[in-house]
């Protein structure tokens, strides 16, 4: 499976990350985000989010564990599972909208909803680099295989 | 009745109607994390999973009927929280709250969330009539809204990102204190030096009150990793992080207050019970001239008895919810209908 990295030395960087993820998204996705406390996770989906056409707040989710948007004309999820202790508790999140395949889903701390979570087509790392952050993704399926390659396309 | 399930706490509260003095009406209020299950499961407390509504409501609900000595039939109404919130945590209160009101043939309402914490400093002594402005900050908001009258509420502000409350848990963590380490982090603070180090108050160099409070994480933690990390150090820190948070929400209450002409300022959620922040707000307002309501810290926090008292205020106003089970997931307050007339005395 393919993988990519890129560095991020600031906000404005991540932003111009998540612009391009969002042109080369052609359909649904789910991406896994995993990273340290504060790494940017909910920085770069919020940037995702907003540039894939999310025209409103995009707040943390920490708290409310899921908030739903409508990204242009497709669903989209953004969740937080870090205070989930058991995922038993997923079952009162409504979880079911998640396995449209045309949603984009975006899952911090997934490691916490295991089992119960559609699949994941990209993996994202993000990492502290000095006052900057490090971004490193992973394809898990053929669907994220494509965005990857595309995103190749873009860069280049 | 009221039923809270919106999302961690199930609560249920009892209140009989008087409107001059809301307060003096609570009959009952628990919620699951405080009660003592013992009659019910026979002196075992089970450990329920977090959010685990459907097995933890029934068993409050006989609760607070039993500590206010009253049978389901003397119940005049029943009131749940309808949204935002998580759609299967809210469909548990509103599904059982439903069902109880048509069983025992009396209304129900369903209640914005948000709009009982607003209104939940009216059960204390004294309580605060409209126009005021409130000020709600806890781990899920950090909201500035203006309130003329029950049902009409503006937004005036909101935050972009984190929360306020999330913001201190989550600098507690980077800290190494265990999570959620908001107020352990705020007890730190009363033991650092001021002046050791100084954190930017976010948004406040421009016009607008909107909040942002995710970037003082990463000041923090870089902050954190240059310094000794000693326990003195950590307090020093604490310190001003809780400065930047409580001169930020300050400075954005004062221009709320000035852009509305409001006289009272409400305080609820839970970062309201933070020291430092009542007696900086306490302060502005005896220097600014406006009037500060903090509700005691069991109803800043999500309880039944905001729901309650939401509720009945609305049930009073002749309002009610029909037949069906219905949920909010998404809800926007400043869409809810007016109650005019709804409290004795309003302004």
């Amino acid at each position: 499976m393919a993988e990519q990295t890129w560095p991020l030395p600031d906000e404005p960087a991540t932003a111009a990350l998540a612009a391009q993820w969002a042109k080369a998204l052609d359909g649904g996705l789910v991406i896994y985000l995993h990273g340290e406390l504060g790494a940017g996770k909910t920085s770069f989906a919020r940037a995702l989010l907003g540039a894939a056409g999310v025209g409103e707040r995009i707040k943390s989710p920490t708290y409310s564990l899921v908030e739903g948007y409508l990204a242009g004309d497709r669903p989209a999820w953004h969740l937080d599972l870090y205070r989930i202790a058991d995922p038993d508790e997923l079952q009162w999140l409504g979880l079911d909208s998640l396995a449209d395949p045309a949603a984009l889903v975006l899952v911090e701390w997934p490691e916490r909803g295991a089992g119960a979570l559609p699949a994941a087509d990209l993996e994202l790392q993000l990492d502290y680099a000095g006052a900057g952050r490090r971004a490193a993704a992973a394809s898990r399926s053929a669907r994220g295989e494509r965005l990857l390659q595309r995103l190749n396309g873009l860069q280049r | 009745m009221g039923i809270e399930t919106s999302c961690d706490e199930t609560g249920v509260a009892l209140l009989r109607w008087e409107p001059a003095q809301p307060g003096r009406g609570l009959l009952a209020h628990a919620l699951y994390s405080q009660i003592r299950l013992h009659a019910e499961y026979g002196g075992v407390v089970p450990e329920l999973a977090s959010r685990d509504h459907v097995r933890k409501l029934l068993p409050l609900v006989r609760q607070a009927l039993a500590e206010a000595g009253l049978t389901p039939q003397d119940l005049g109404g029943v009131a749940y929280t309808a949204g935002p919130g998580l759609v299967g945590a809210l469909l548990v209160g509103a599904a059982a709250g439903r069902a109880m009101a048509w069983a025992l043939g009396v209304p129900a309402i369903g209640v914005h969330h948000m709009e009982g914490h607003l209104l939940a400093p009216l059960l204390e002594e004294d309580p605060p009539r409209p126009p005021f402005v409130a000020l709600l900050v806890s781990g899920g908001h950090s909201l500035l809204v203006e309130v003329k009258g029950i049902g009409e509420y503006r937004i005036l502000g909101d935050t972009l990102d984190d929360a306020a409350g999330e913001a201190f848990d989550k600098t507690a963590k980077l800290m190494g204190l265990p999570y959620p380490g908001g107020p352990e982090l705020a007890r730190l603070a009363g033991q650092g030096r001021p002046g050791m180090f100084r954190f930017p108050r976010p948004m406040t160099d421009r016009p607008g009150l909107d909040f942002s409070f995710s970037g003082l994480k990463t000041q923090v933690l870089l902050a954190w990793q240059k310094s000794d990390r000693s326990e003195q150090t950590r307090a020093d820190i604490a310190r001003a992080f809780e400065e930047a948070i409580v001169d930020t929400l300050l400075i954005k209450c004062r221009r709320a207050l000035q852009a509305t002409g409001a006289k009272r300022l409400v305080i609820a959620g839970g970062v309201g019970a933070n020291r430092r922040l009542r007696a900086e707000l306490a302060a502005a307002g005896e220097q600014d001239g406006f009037r500060t309501y903090f509700p005691r810290p069991a109803f800043c926090t999500d309880n039944g008895a905001m729901i309650a008292l939401a509720g009945a205020i609305r049930l009073a106003a002749g309002q009610q919810q029909g037949e069906s089970v219905d949920v909010h997931p998404r809800w926007d307050l400043s869409g809810l209908p007016p109650a005019p007339q709804a409290l004795a005395g309003q302004e």
